[in-house]
């Protein structure tokens, strides 16, 4: 299914081409008017004299290959350009990522496991963050911490691993504020749910001891539901990224897919969309294989592969 | 008619008399707390089971019998209030906690109804069974293990190996109630609350695994409380049987006496309703109405008069207590009349 | 016998607004809170004390004065003015979301159910792999295709949000095909369209009203997204993700109330439809069983 999600995602993003209005060669240079060898260049590269599916196919397998074409506005492989920015966008989401699996998860575990007070406050400040999109999260933060107390940068990439951690992380905040909220909430009613089903009455009936049920048959199986939440919020962070990217001024892909967009680089834009939406499908694919391990029931062979 | 006499003083003459029982629930009241409000679910409930006794329970839905056999576990839901008593071996059991109350829970071991809901999907069948083993009494793996291959193999199940390492989803609903029981019996109880483990298989494999039942138990000496809703089941295979309902004790009866000679209007008429597969009827007998839960039965009246054809004015002066009668007890006030004559009746 | 008297059943709504006073007080205090938002929007330009689009530069940033009680944004102009014409735009496209997306996903969550069989399981595959595919990253494409604006973006959503709301209805489509009243009318012969029509939707309503309110709320929020990132409603339109994008250097600066009125403004929304959105939804799964 997954796979099939790939191929179908790549034929759309490369018949996009085709859709647009005006012909392939307009479309990929973007409005812009090129001299007669470049655009000899570009009908070779893109094999456009061959029928259609060949071009989709031989796209497909340059993809493969790393190739991604040519940016109009740069002049460079697109390839290139994706390396360079790849690793920002691969850091912010995973800084994004820890944030979420372990405050979302312990929030979530906290308030699940108590009662009262604690529970109920975790219970409104995630009602509250799970509606705020990242980028009024990113212009709160930057006021905050950047403005009024200055310990963050606001923009800029940073360098070497500290530096980079430190100016990433206000990003890394604002893209995981409303998923972290998120993520809370299920594992807080997931926990509770699991609390409330029989077999954890058998278990009790039995005397095993309150820590062990709660290790053993509550977390055990809570896992599950949490895992699905947490793999469809982390996914989704791909994308989200580019928006968080935009508002801190940071180098990375999804910025460079925006500023593509805008100065309609085709290539650009095909490449990079192919990058992410591989991604996501591997972030699936990895959740999918976590269920395997987690949960018994599932049959592998029936699901992604 | 001077016979009958009050609950109270009956009962405890005939209890300093008799051995030490097992188990004794004494004027047990339980309150659950529903949608912000505390409501009766059980009143008065009061039995005995002596050592290596089968006490049957039997109740329709909504009667009570499954939260007096969870009250006895100590498993009632979060804010619920118990008062009355209940002792286990002479101990109290509502005042157990910790380590006490775990190894209380080592003797008494509860079989529930519906064998899939009541496992862990994600965990093997033998890490279930021998949880208890290994985190309380500290037994090694292997000789849990050990042990529990050798449960199954009483109750039934051959290849205890290889089960052992299978998950619950893979065995059937039949199976899986066997290695339930199997669990049960693994940390030596010695009393058994099967809440209707029958009730949720199908029918051939009801007889079976009732069969298994019964003969571990006998084997092993163990006492019993087996609640269902089948009046026949619970006299076939236990001693006494309690019938309850809306929350209440109605009758306690040798299971014997209890077709021929039953003391309460509802149990004569459980036994009626129940189709005779031998013989024809116009209509079958249905007992009209609907079962009271104890929160809807009126505090000044007999729970079962609205339903009853032997009822009179006698009946809604006020609840009835329980009274000793011919070696049993009755929750009726005209018991000692109606005696012999709400025996099974035949059909047509 | 005499009657025992029976545990109160639970009644059936007879009107929207009985729904609506299920729901709770912070139901109800949200649907205050979405009514005068859809009224600014609808009004917008009736209510806004000054132009939102002209404006003096050298007024930029500055704070509240008399007759600009909200003072300026980074263009000079009426703060408060934007934003209450900004609304219009922000509630107009996640309405047309929803509307799209409940309308196609209704369709074909209904016809799956009904037919089952091939068809299902076409529809069902169709779904399941553009299922997770994210919003953001349509929108952007369609962008670099059809060129910027509400439109392509609106669309682009629509189509991405579809076959999650159609896997929903579909299970629930499912569930009121196998309820017994729909075997009584399909035996007294009526047709197939006519039972979805007039039955099966119609028992699918506050399920579907509750999906669409939810949904709102995410639309919202992607499509403001789409709008900072400069590729969905374009300035000088005022619009509430606009303004931010457009107002975040005066943040920096030390003037963050014109990016941050609108970030509130966005943010209150989103959360009043959530929390409606939620307890509609409680109320239609209560109202099942």
């Amino acid at each position: 299914m997954l796979v099939a999600t790939l191929l179908v995602s790549s034929f759309i993003i490369f018949s996009a081409l085709f859709i647009a209005p005006g012909n392939p060669i307009a479309v990929l240079s973007g409005g812009r008017t090129l001299p007669p060898e470049s655009v000899k260049i570009l009908e070779a590269r893109y094999h456009l004299d061959d029928p259609f599916l060949t071009q989709y196919w031989l796209w497909l397998k340059g993809a493969l290959h790393g190739d991604f074409g040519i940016s109009i506005a740069l002049r460079e492989n697109v390839s290139t350009l994706i390396a360079s920015r790849i690793g920002t966008t691969a850091a912010l989401v995973l800084y994004a990522s820890v944030l979420i699996l372990v405050i979302g998860i312990g929030l979530g575990l906290v308030a699940g496991l108590r009662r009262g007070l604690l529970d109920t406050s975790v219970l409104a400040a995630t009602a509250i963050s799970a509606a705020i999109p990242s980028f009024v999260a990113a212009i709160v933060l930057i006021l905050l911490f950047s403005v009024k107390l200055t310990v963050f940068p606001s923009l800029g990439n940073g360098r070497g691993v500290f530096g980079t951690i430190y100016h990433l992380t206000l990003p890394a905040v604002a893209l995981a504020i409303s998923s972290l909220a998120i993520v809370a909430r299920v594992t807080r009613a997931s926990v509770r749910e699991e609390f409330e089903r029989e077999h954890v009455q058998t278990a009790v009936s039995r005397g095993i001891p309150s820590r062990q049920l709660i290790r053993r048959h509550v977390l055990r199986n809570a896992a599950i539901p949490i895992t699905t939440i947490a793999g469809i919020t982390i996914a989704s962070l791909i994308a989200i990224a580019a928006v968080v990217e935009r508002a801190f001024g940071l180098n990375g892909l999804g910025a460079y897919l925006v500023a593509a967009a805008n100065s309609k680089d085709f290539a650009v834009v095909q490449g990079i969309s192919l990058v992410l939406v591989a991604a996501f499908v591997v972030v699936n694919l990895l959740v999918d294989l976590l269920y395997a391990v987690l949960d018994p029931r599932v049959d592998l062979g029936s699901r992604a592969l | 008619m001077s016979e009958t006499r009050a609950s109270g003083d009956a009962i405890a003459d005939l209890e300093a008399l008799a051995p030490p029982a097992l188990l004794e629930v004494g004027g047990l009241v339980v309150d659950l707390l529903v949608e912000g409000e505390l409501r009766t679910v059980l009143h008065d409930i009061s039995l005995t089971v002596q050592p290596g006794e089968a006490l049957g329970l039997v109740g329709e839905s909504g009667s009570g019998k499954s939260m007096t056999a969870r009250a006895i576990d100590r498993l009632l839901p979060e804010g619920a209030r118990v008062r009355g008593s209940i002792r286990f071996d002479g101990r109290d059991v509502m005042a157990l906690s910790g380590s006490a109350l775990r190894r209380y829970r080592g003797e008494v071991a509860m079989i529930f109804q519906d064998p899939r809901a009541h496992t862990n999907p994600v965990r093997r069948v033998g890490d279930f069974m021998t949880e208890a083993l290994r985190t309380n009494a500290g037994v090694p793996r292997h000789e849990a293990e050990d042990r529990a291959v050798e449960l199954l193999e009483s109750v039934g199940i051959a290849d205890g190996r290889r089960r052992l390492t299978q998950y619950p989803h893979e065995l059937s609903g039949g199976l899986l109630q066997r290695a339930m029981i199997a669990t049960a019996l693994l940390t030596e109880p010695r009393l058994l609350l099967a809440d209707e483990p029958t009730t949720a298989l199908d029918v051939t494999t009801q007889a079976e695994v009732m069969a298994i039942l019964d003969e571990l138990r006998r084997e092993l000496g163990l006492a019993m409380v087996f609640i269902t809703h089948n009046l026949e089941l619970a006299a076939a295979v236990c001693d006494r049987t309690v019938v309850m309902y809306a929350g209440q004790v109605v009758e306690v009866r040798s299971s014997a006496l209890l077709h021929t000679d039953p003391l309460h209007p509802y149990t004569a008429a459980l036994a009626a309703a129940r189709p005779d597969i031998a013989s024809t009827a116009d209509r079958l007998l249905a007992i009209s109405g609907r079962p009271l839960s104890a929160f809807e039965a009126p505090p000044d009246e007999c729970a079962f008069a609205p339903r009853c054809p032997h009822v009179r004015d006698r009946c809604r002066e006020c609840r009835p207590p329980l009274v000793e009668l011919d070696g049993g007890r009755s929750r009726c006030v005209r018991a000692e009349e109606l005696r012999g004559r709400l025996g099974v009746r035949p059909h047509g | 016998m005499s009657d025992v008297a029976a545990p109160v059943e639970k009644p059936a709504y007879r009107s929207w607004f009985a729904l609506l006073r299920a729901t709770g007080a912070a139901g109800v205090a949200s649907a205050v809170v979405i009514a005068m938002a859809t009224l600014v929007a609808a009004l917008g330009p009736a209510l806004a004390p000054d132009s939102p689009f002209l404006g003096q530069l050298s007024y930029s940033y500055v704070g509240s004065i008399v007759g600009h009680p909200l003072g300026f944004d980074g263009q000079g102009r009426d703060l408060l003015s934007r934003l209450l014409v900004g609304a219009r735009t922000s509630m107009v496209g996640p309405l047309a979301v929803v509307v799209l997306c409940v309308a196609v996903g209704t369709v074909l969550a209904v016809s799956a159910a009904w037919r089952r069989g091939a068809y299902d399981a076409f529809v069902s595959s169709g779904l399941d792999i553009l299922f997770a595919f994210p919003g953001i990253l349509l929108a952007i494409l369609a962008a670099t295709v059809f060129g910027a604006g509400l439109v392509a973006a609106t669309l682009a959503l629509s189509i991405a949000y579809t076959p999650y709301v159609a896997r929903v209805l579909r299970g629930a489509a499912l569930r009121e095909r196998s309820q017994q009243y729909v075997a009584a009318l399909e035996v007294q012969g009526a047709s197939a369209l006519s039972i979805c029509l007039r039955h099966l939707i119609p028992n699918m309503l506050p399920l579907i009203v509750a999906q669409g309110t939810i949904l709102f709320g995410y639309a919202m929020v992607d499509l403001a997204a789409i709008s900072f990132l400069g590729l969905g409603v374009q300035p000088p339109n005022p619009d509430w993700g606009v303004m931010i994008s457009e107002n975040q250097s005066g943040v920096v600066q030390g003037y963050p109330l014109a990016a941050l009125s609108a970030g509130i403004c966005i943010v209150v929304v989103v959360v009043a439809f959530n929390i409606l959105g939620e307890r509609l939804y409680d109320q239609a799964q209560a109202r099942r069983r």
